[in-house]
């Protein structure tokens, strides 16, 4: 079809909770620290220094290539990709190059048009490289310094075949990428420069270019969209699309051209001769075994075990803390109305502030949905009560008290429903008539009288029982 | 010899000792020594005198080729590029001599970045031989081997990528041990061509080598390609060569070899036959390929390891900073010598999109036919009998003007580099008042074998005691 997007992904995926780099005994934990702190003499590629693989990042790439659904080879080989960069203390990076872990794997995302199945071409080990922080923007910067903190953290790259047809469709990837990394504990995603993507776009018939240095899901679709709108305008004077690599400047919104394809690097790769192959088939089993419930079992699991509607089920296991907060709390609650309470209130009010689960008390949530079950208080109140705990904490008891949102306390509620039914004397009349409407006008003065804090199913019980009493 | 040194400074002093040898080292014309460690080496061997520790190597003074990371000793590998670069920590070796009490005098002349077979091609000149200060002292690490040569060091350490610790050792008479592809930890050696280096000794006599090589040798987690082995090298030293087979291939013998060279290994041979050993005549037929695979291997290998000498974060820095790009052209165009640039050159050629195929991909087959040479060599024979180099020292200058003849000079040490397989050389006579080695080859790990052999034929023989003058 004319016109039609064609993206590729490769995703950078940070191993960040691994306790050590790659190839050296250097922290991970830098993030909150002064750049070059948290380096040695391997990973500033100090002369005579030797790389020594770490077998904990091995195991985690095993077991993302097994969550990806591909086939993990028998062992590990290193290849040396040289090439000249200040953030490249050794010249060269090591890297799994044409010799990947994992090989031919798949995942399903929501696609525009349902389910859709994207192919993984492969997974592969490599070093991070130092970060560099430009003067002012990549192309105009007077110096640039460099940050080794970061250089040698185990990175795995993601590739994808190119299956995805949209902007969209790229972020709907990410979002179920970081969903299986968040459930295999090897990164969190919410560090700095935890997941960096590079998109390969191209419209139909035409040459594809590569945007590199896109960080974050929302990012992702911006850079896409914008060079979904430069190739068409670039037909539309007449141009042809040229194979190049562009740079996406975040704060400006677009991407910039890098080098054409006759710039392109030689990397001259070659097998690294001081990392001897590792023999990997012997841990597979193993690790597969270990694999934890995936969101896609997950999400069918919820359904069957608990009865809740596919939609609850999809939104309750995108992130392992979300569905693991929902297990408990449906242990001690009614696990349908726990779904509702979780997936459409608490998710909800969760997103609209930016704060993640942790901020909330499954037992906060048991008592809500208790409460809600002996109709101690209203739905419109329970809302009420999550959005008080997510801005100034406190129990949901204090809270129903201090603000007095319990239904109206039982002797008040008889009070007026005593009143109204004295003092509605004909609609009374009507209702013993027959006439069933008759007491929603009893009711309603109920509520007027309670100023709207009684239940309306109470109140109508009520109101009917007070009439069989006269 | 080590064991008498270490009972002299036991009983009498290691600052004397030591301060004796720096004084001759600092008098001397041969220009082995890059940078002398003098004021750590007299405060550690005044310590020692004060309270001595206990170590095989307890107070004995040892010299490090500049290849080796010593750390707060400047390291340059004899490069401009790395003048004033001093390592934050040390060599596994370097460790481990400490460990064992040795004290390090100071760090050797070689060629720059192991590059030559002469020395020559240092940024601080070439060293001389001490047989005769016109000729070259062979290399790489010619500085450690002339030092030893020369009693400027008791012994000494070097790196041997293609010859580099043999051909030196042959050249100015002294033993020098490349030991089994991973036996010693390369963690702090400067990478030439990092799958085909090893660290050993350079020494005076046998003994001596297979101390030090014990002292150095073993396990290192920092160096994957470390093996896990038993040492023990000084045991059985004396057990002699009775009943051992000793093969003689003849690739090594014949067209490019001096005579005087030829009839010195013969003449060994024979004395290893009176011992009490066989010989046999074996073929390696793949040896007219050695050289051709081992210059592509090591000239592509140093082109990447080399590539992160940029003046960024430490030695050389010229001229005032531009762009990134031009900035580190100028200092690497400022800071390697002729030799270097040719073989990153080479290699960054023959590593080439369209030609790593041709050229890397073939030397590394090459490679393997070698490997599978010497195996089946050690199928029948104990060890392998050889010329160290076709010829003894040349002049300097003599060949650096033409460098495939000294490529050439090379043609019976690589092979065993590209095998993997422990090799020694030993003075076996001289030709023209020049020391002649002789190369006993063994199989993977048999550096005990290599060493009883060699232990034999130097207690029959008078070669190793001979020493040359003084040159001031």
């Amino acid at each position: 079809m004319e016109g039609e997007v064609i993206i590729g992904l490769e995703v950078h995926v940070q191993l960040n909770k691994l306790n050590s780099k790659l190839f050296c005994g250097c922290s991970t934990d830098y993030h909150d620290d002064d750049p070059n702190t948290h380096t040695c003499p391997v990973c500033l590629g100090l002369p005579g220094t030797l790389p020594v693989i770490n077998k904990k990042a091995v195991e985690y790439a095993i077991r993302v290539a097994l969550a990806l659904n591909c086939v993990v080879q028998e062992e590990t080989l290193f290849y040396r990709k040289n090439y000249y960069y200040p953030d490249l203390p050794k010249a060269f990076q090591i890297t799994q190059y044409d010799y990947p872990l994992g090989l031919g794997g798949h995942i399903l995302i929501k696609g525009e048009d349902g389910e859709r199945v994207v192919r993984i071409n492969r997974v592969h080990m490599e070093e991070d490289p130092g970060r560099l922080v430009h003067a002012g923007t990549i192309d105009r910067a007077k110096y640039t310094m460099v940050d080794y903190n970061r250089c040698g953290m185990a990175l795995l790259e993601v590739v994808t075949e190119p299956d995805l047809r949209s902007p969209k469709e790229a972020r709907a990837f990410l979002d179920k990428l970081r969903s299986i990394l968040d459930y295999l504990d090897v990164f969190d995603g919410d560090l700095e420069g935890a997941m960096r993507v590079d998109s390969n776009l191209s419209l139909a018939g035409g040459d594809r270019a590569e945007v590199k240095n896109i960080s974050g899901h929302k990012g992702v679709e911006k850079a896409l969209n914008y060079e979904i709108t430069r190739q068409k305008n670039v037909r539309r004077r007449g141009m042809k699309v040229v194979l190049e690599t562009r740079h996406y400047d975040e704060l400006r919104g677009v991407t910039v051209s890098m080098r054409t394809k006759e710039e392109a690097h030689d990397y001259r790769y070659f097998p690294e001769p001081d990392l001897v192959p590792m023999r990997i088939a012997d841990w597979v089993p193993r690790v597969q075994e270990e694999l934890p419930e995936l969101p896609d079992a997950k999400r069918d699991r919820f359904r069957t075990q608990y009865g809740i509607t596919d939609d609850h089920a999809k939104s309750l296991t995108s992130e392992i803390k979300v569905a693991n907060f929902y297990e408990r709390v449906a242990g001690k609650a009614p696990p349908k109305l726990a779904a509702v309470w979780v997936a459409d209130v608490l998710k909800g009010e969760l997103n609209y502030r930016d704060l993640s689960i942790e901020n909330f008390h499954e037992d906060q949530m048991v008592e809500i949905l208790k409460m809600l079950e002996r109709e101690a208080i209203t739905e419109k109140g329970a809302v009420e009560v999550v959005r008080q705990i997510l801005d100034e904490g406190g129990s949901p008891a204090e809270i129903v008290k201090a603000m007095g949102l319990g239904k109206a306390e039982d002797d008040a509620v008889r009070v007026a429903v005593r009143a109204a039914v004295a003092e509605c004397g004909p609609a009374v009349e009507d209702y013993r008539g027959g006439n069933e409407k008759a007491i929603n006008f009893i009711v309603g003065q109920v509520m007027k009288k309670t100023r709207g804090r009684a239940d309306p199913g109470e109140a109508n019980r009520l109101v009917k029982e007070a009439i069989e009493e006269l | 010899m080590l064991r008498e040194l270490k009972e002299e400074i036991a009983s009498g002093s290691a600052e004397e000792v030591i301060s004796a040898l720096l004084e001759r080292v600092k008098r001397s014309k041969l220009n082995a020594y890059n940078a002398l460690a003098e004021e750590s080496a007299l405060a550690r061997a005044r310590k020692f005198d004060g309270s001595p520790w206990a170590g095989r190597m307890a107070g004995i003074p040892i010299a490090i080729k500049d290849s080796i990371s010593t750390r707060g000793i400047e390291t340059t590998c004899s490069s401009r590029i790395l003048q004033g670069y001093i390592p934050p920590y040390d060599a596994h070796v370097i460790e481990r001599l400490k460990a064992e009490g040795a004290i390090i005098i100071g760090k050797t002349n070689m060629d720059e970045f192991c590059m030559g077979t002469s020395t020559e091609t240092s940024c601080f000149g070439p060293t001389r031989n001490p047989w005769d200060t016109e000729r070259v002292p062979g290399g790489s690490s010619g500085g450690s081997a002339a030092a030893v040569a020369a009693g400027e060091a008791s012994c000494a350490l070097g790196s041997d990528t293609g010859g580099s610790i043999r051909c030196p050792a042959s050249f100015c008479g002294i033993v020098g041990m490349k030991p089994t592809y991973g036996l010693v930890s390369r963690y702090g050696l400067i990478s030439y061509a990092n799958s085909l280096e090893q660290i050993g000794p350079l020494a005076s006599t046998v003994e001596d080598a297979a101390l030090v090589l014990e002292v150095i040798a073993g396990h290192d987690p920092r160096d994957s390609t470390s093996a896990k082995t038993e040492g023990g090298y000084l045991d059985g030293l004396e057990d002699g060569v009775r009943g051992m087979v000793c093969g003689v291939p003849k690739e090594y013998f014949g067209e490019g070899v001096d005579d005087s060279v030829e009839r010195s290994v013969w003449d060994a041979i024979s004395v290893l036959e009176d011992l009490g050993a066989s010989w046999r005549e074996v073929s390696l037929p793949h040896t007219k390929y050695a050289l051709a695979a081992y210059y592509i291997i090591a000239m592509s290998e140093a082109s990447s390891n080399l590539a992160r000498f940029d003046g960024l974060r430490y030695g050389l820095r010229v001229g005032t900073d531009k762009d990134w790009h031009t900035t580190f052209s100028e200092i690497r165009a400022a800071g390697f010598g002729p030799e270097v640039k040719r073989r990153i050159l080479l290699g960054t050629y023959a590593l080439s999109a369209g030609y790593y195929g041709r050229y890397y991909l073939k030397a590394l087959k090459v490679r393997t036919l070698i490997k599978e040479d010497f195996q089946r060599a050690f199928q029948d024979v104990d060890v392998l009998v050889t010329p160290t180099m076709p010829f003894p020292a040349f002049r300097i200058g003599e060949r650096i003007q033409d460098l495939l003849s000294l490529y050439m000079a090379d043609v019976f040490t690589v092979p065993i580099n590209l095998a993997g397989v422990p090799a020694i050389s030993l003075p076996c006579g001289f030709a023209g008042g020049l020391p002649v080695g002789l190369q006993i080859v063994g199989d993977h790990f048999a550096e005990k074998t290599v060493f009883r052999a060699s232990r034999a034929y130097e207690d029959a023989t008078p070669h190793h005691a001979a020493r040359p003058q003084e040159v001031i």
